[in-house]
């Protein structure tokens, strides 16, 4: 007999002047032991499953339709009161975020001690000693030291171990995970889902997992629901749905993956998604302004020569010079980039990726070392003009589509703002034809230049940051995460995007980015980072098929299987071609 | 925690010199300090006998050391108007004010934080939208009027509170003058409590709705719920201790700013503390008090605030790692 059963479940918001249904005719099954994943992208509706089961659906949503039971007793009908009772004691939530799941100002000893103390009549001695275990079984070493600790005082993953103690607090039949490894690196997400499925063998709990990554799906559920919109478009076994997808939504979903075991010259798009851009006019570049221009003296050697490069920041200030004390971000880091590649660096949060990227376009000033662009030093380089001139033939997008825009100007100024900056148009008719063919040229449409960032989603104000960059006609892109944010579809159209361009301008790109997948795709040559060093520079093929550094090969072992997935490719192709 | 007590203590002492060094300025040059203490009769040679005596022919530093050294005892001279040391002024006079502002902190936060709490918790609520208003009308409205408006129901048509003065008043101790515990005393308080605090509870009450309504939204506090703990802990133990720190600086400064700053309620309700002083002391250029008055109020927003750097470090376990 199924733990949680959900029936027919249909979760709407009323709204104003409309009904939003977030999710219509759900049925879902979870059953003892076992792990059911949700998976789908933004707004299709599987965390709202999730809030409804719980009973903590944002206002003003209700459960419209639909019953839920757990352990065949209704759950969806209870009052406010009966409902808390079961939060926590019978159903767990595990959330994304674990540097934002603990409240900063409290213990972990005190926010464990009052949840276990909230549902189970113990003593404060029991239920202490009851948290050192919990903390003991989820992998927190040394736990009747670290309990006294502060959120702050743990890393990420080991937060969300600590948040995953808390969810099993008081051993509740079923624990909602949504997307509990999202904010994770691999090294530490393949942690986290190794424990969660061993927990669930040992303590027979029964899982929800929510989760956009396909990976993380293959990795560790029995079951998996695909939504789409709102509805169920796929449910079945893990292996049957991945490995034969039925519908068609599923199928361009999981072709949609980046594949890190084979090169593709192009990702797969998600056709099924009816596309969102109008159908916008290409502009052929080569007699365009943007193309023009681009007539740079070749350079003597690669474009961008890196050296001995490092970057210490002050953690401790002194007036002695001896008792201060450094942070090494970046470590005598060496590699070069040739003229037209695309160059990929690779490695978790922390190791220094991003910091090389803002030296490089002079967001932060190296502490030693020396950058070489096109023959021309820039750490030394002193003139303002001089400066101008470098800043405008590199230009970066950033990882947060949300975030790196300004939210009160309107997308043509936002595009039009370097073009003014570096006088590159003569007039302002010139600009906003430019401005206007960029809109064209990224997939937005001329439309879009009157309205504000907020109006459009994650993927399309990507699009405006890459619109943005290209403004100033720029020979070097630097692109930090570009893809992070975007659900994989999106994620997909944005790198074609990204390739494209670079095709047809002869850009040359350093690549940041943490997910192995997407860098094999984009990248001729890779750097692998580690605690602010590189490890490791190879072309690409040979990073992948024979790394030579431990890390390296520590990080490709790490990356979620995809054999269920390559499966289903190649179910694909021997389809088409039949 | 020490070092950073230690440093936070340095530049409060540093803070304290530059104000002392205004203070000065103002005492020594502003008008000359002889001509405002002796009559219009005085011989020159008599004048320059008592400049020698208060050592104004000294070179400067050692003018200002000595002025320094003489404000570190609590000596700041004699008033101008009254012939008496200022000291004394001032310590007959500060009771009244800090029991005056204390009283109004006390009934700012009492009254402040619960609404505010409420506002935050039940948003849509109507008595929240008109906590709401009610607060805009105490923002909105100049101090004196406030305390006229007061004055005029509750003293002259109603009767119940006098308009003036601090009532009767028990010595406690060698100098402290208190009105806490006497009937008419309690009574003088209330009005020109209120009057004083309904800023500052105004201030509070919105400051803590905002925090609330960010911190409700939390992940922390989302999560909280789902663990099934009560509205009791999720809203007092992990919301309201989340929106402290900011609730604390501001709380801090008001404080400091309520005590330096009650010269109007003080003007209005006649109460005699050393706002009143102050006032009285502008209109007769008695500089000496001023300078004191100066000092004195540097010294409370410095120790305030120091206060409020301290408590940030109880309060969030975050800061006091990252200068470890």
């Amino acid at each position: 007999m199924s733990v949680l059963d959900i029936r027919d479940l249909k979760v709407e918001f009323p709204g104003r002047k409309s009904t939003f249904v977030a999710v219509q005719g759900v049925n879902l099954e979870v059953e003892a032991g076992k792990i059911l994943g949700v998976v789908g992208e933004s707004g299709a509706g599987k965390s709202t499953v999730g809030n409804a089961v719980i009973g903590l659906l944002q206002e003003p949503g209700r459960i419209a339709e639909g019953e839920v039971h757990l352990h065949g007793e209704r759950i969806d009908q209870l009052s406010e009161k009966e409902k808390r009772h079961l939060r926590g004691r019978r159903v767990g939530m595990i959330f994304q975020d674990p540097l934002t799941s603990l409240d900063p100002l409290q213990t972990i000893e005190s926010q464990l001690t009052e949840t276990i103390r909230t549902h189970l009549p113990l003593s404060g001695s029991d239920a202490t000693k009851r948290a050192i275990e919990l903390l003991d079984a989820v992998g927190i070493p040394d736990p009747a030291e670290r309990i006294k600790q502060y959120p702050h005082q743990f890393s990420g993953g080991m937060r969300q171990r600590v948040v995953i103690a808390l969810a099993l607090c008081a051993e509740p039949e079923v624990v909602i995970a949504d997307e509990p490894t999202t904010a994770l690196d691999v090294s530490i997400q393949a942690q986290i889902l190794e424990l969660m499925k061993k927990l669930c063998v040992e303590r027979n709990v029964s899982m929800l997992v929510i989760t956009h990554d396909m990976g993380v799906i293959a990795d560790i559920t029995d079951h998996v629901a695909v939504m789409y919109r709102g509805k169920l478009v796929e449910y079945g076994e893990t292996d049957q749905v991945l490995g034969r997808p039925e519908h068609p939504y599923t199928q361009s979903l999981i072709s949609a993956v980046p594949r890190p075991d084979i090169r593709v010259n192009r990702f797969p798009v998600v056709n099924y998604i009816e596309a969102a851009e109008t159908p916008t006019k290409h502009i052929d570049i080569s007699t365009h302004w943007l193309g023009k221009a681009r007539d740079y003296a070749k350079p003597d050697g690669a474009l961008v020569k890196i050296r001995d490069l490092s970057m210490r920041f002050e953690t401790k200030g002194s007036v002695f010079p001896s008792r201060r004390k450094y942070f090494h971000a970046v470590k005598k880091v060496s590699f070069d980039i040739h003229e037209g590649e695309t160059f990929g660096v690779v490695g978790e949060s922390g190791s220094g990726k991003s910091t090389i990227a803002r030296i490089i376009t002079g967001l932060y000033h190296p502490s030693g070392g020396s950058i070489d662009f096109a023959g021309t030093e820039l750490t030394s380089l002193m003139d303002h003009r001089q400066v101008l001139a470098m800043r405008r033939q590199m230009q970066m997008i950033f990882q947060d589509p949300y975030s790196s825009l300004n939210s009160r100007m309107r997308v043509r100024s936002i595009i039009a703002e370097p073009i003014k900056f570096h006088k590159l148009a003569t007039s302002n008719s010139e600009v906003r034809q430019i401005v206007d063919d960029l809109l064209d040229h990224v997939g937005l449409g001329v439309a879009a230049g009157e309205k504000f960032p907020h109006e459009f989603s994650g993927g399309q104000r990507q699009r405006i940051s890459i619109a943005r960059a290209l403004a100033t006609r720029p020979r070097f892109l630097i692109c930090d995460e570009p893809t992070s944010a975007l659900d994989v579809s999106i994620q997909a159209q944005i790198l074609n995007l990204l390739k494209d361009l670079q095709e047809e301008l002869g850009l040359t790109m350093l690549f940041i980015s943490h997910d192995l997948a997407v860098i094999r795709q984009m990248c001729n040559r890779i750097g692998v980072m580690k605690n602010g060093e590189l490890c490791e520079v190879a072309d690409c093929d040979a990073l992948f098929e024979n790394p030579q550094h431990d890390y390296t090969k520590q990080l490709l072992e790490l990356m979620p299987s995809m054999e269920l997935l390559s499966r289903a490719n190649l179910q694909e192709e021997a389809g088409t071609s039949a | 925690m020490i070092g950073f007590a230690i440093r936070r203590l340095v530049q409060a002492v540093i803070v304290m010199l530059v104000v002392a060094l205004l203070a000065f300025t103002l005492f020594r040059f502003v008008g000359d300090p002889v001509n405002q203490m002796v009559g219009i009769e005085t011989s020159l040679e008599e004048r320059e006998a008592l400049r020698e005596r208060l050592g104004l022919n000294d070179p400067i530093p050692v003018q200002f050391a000595r002025f320094i050294q003489n404000a570190a005892q609590f000596d700041f001279g004699t008033s101008y108007q009254f012939r008496q040391p200022v000291s004394d002024l001032f310590l007959k006079r500060i009771p009244a004010t800090l029991e005056l502002s204390f009283m109004s902190a006390l009934f700012a936060l009492v009254v402040g934080i619960p609404m505010g709490i409420y506002a935050g918790l039940n948003r849509e609520s109507w008595v929240s939208k008109l906590f709401l208003s009610v607060s805009l009308v105490g923002i909105s409205l100049p101090t004196f009027f406030i305390g006229i408006l007061l004055i005029f129901l509750f003293s002259v048509t109603l009767q119940w509170l006098p308009s003036f003065g601090r009532g009767e008043v028990v010595q406690v101790g060698s100098w402290w003058t208190t009105g806490l515990l006497t009937v008419s005393g309690l009574k003088a308080l209330v009005l020109p409590s209120i009057t004083l605090g309904l800023y500052q509870m105004t201030l509070i009450m919105r400051l803590i709705r905002a925090e609330m309504l960010e911190v409700i939204r939390t992940d922390y506090i989302k999560f909280a719920r789902a663990r099934g703990l009560p509205d009791r802990l999720v809203h007092f133990r992990h919301a309201l201790k989340n929106t402290l720190v900011p609730v604390i600086t501001i709380t801090g400064l008001q404080l400091g700013s309520i005590i330096a700053f009650a010269t109007i309620t003080e003007t209005v309700f006649q109460w005699p503390g050393m706002g009143l002083m102050f006032l009285q002391a502008v209109q007769n250029v008695d500089i000496p008090i001023m300078s004191a008055y100066l000092l004195l109020t540097a010294f409370l927003f410095v120790s305030i605030n120091f206060i409020v750097d301290i408590l940030y470090y109880l309060i969030d376990p975050r800061l006091r790692v990252e200068r470890a």
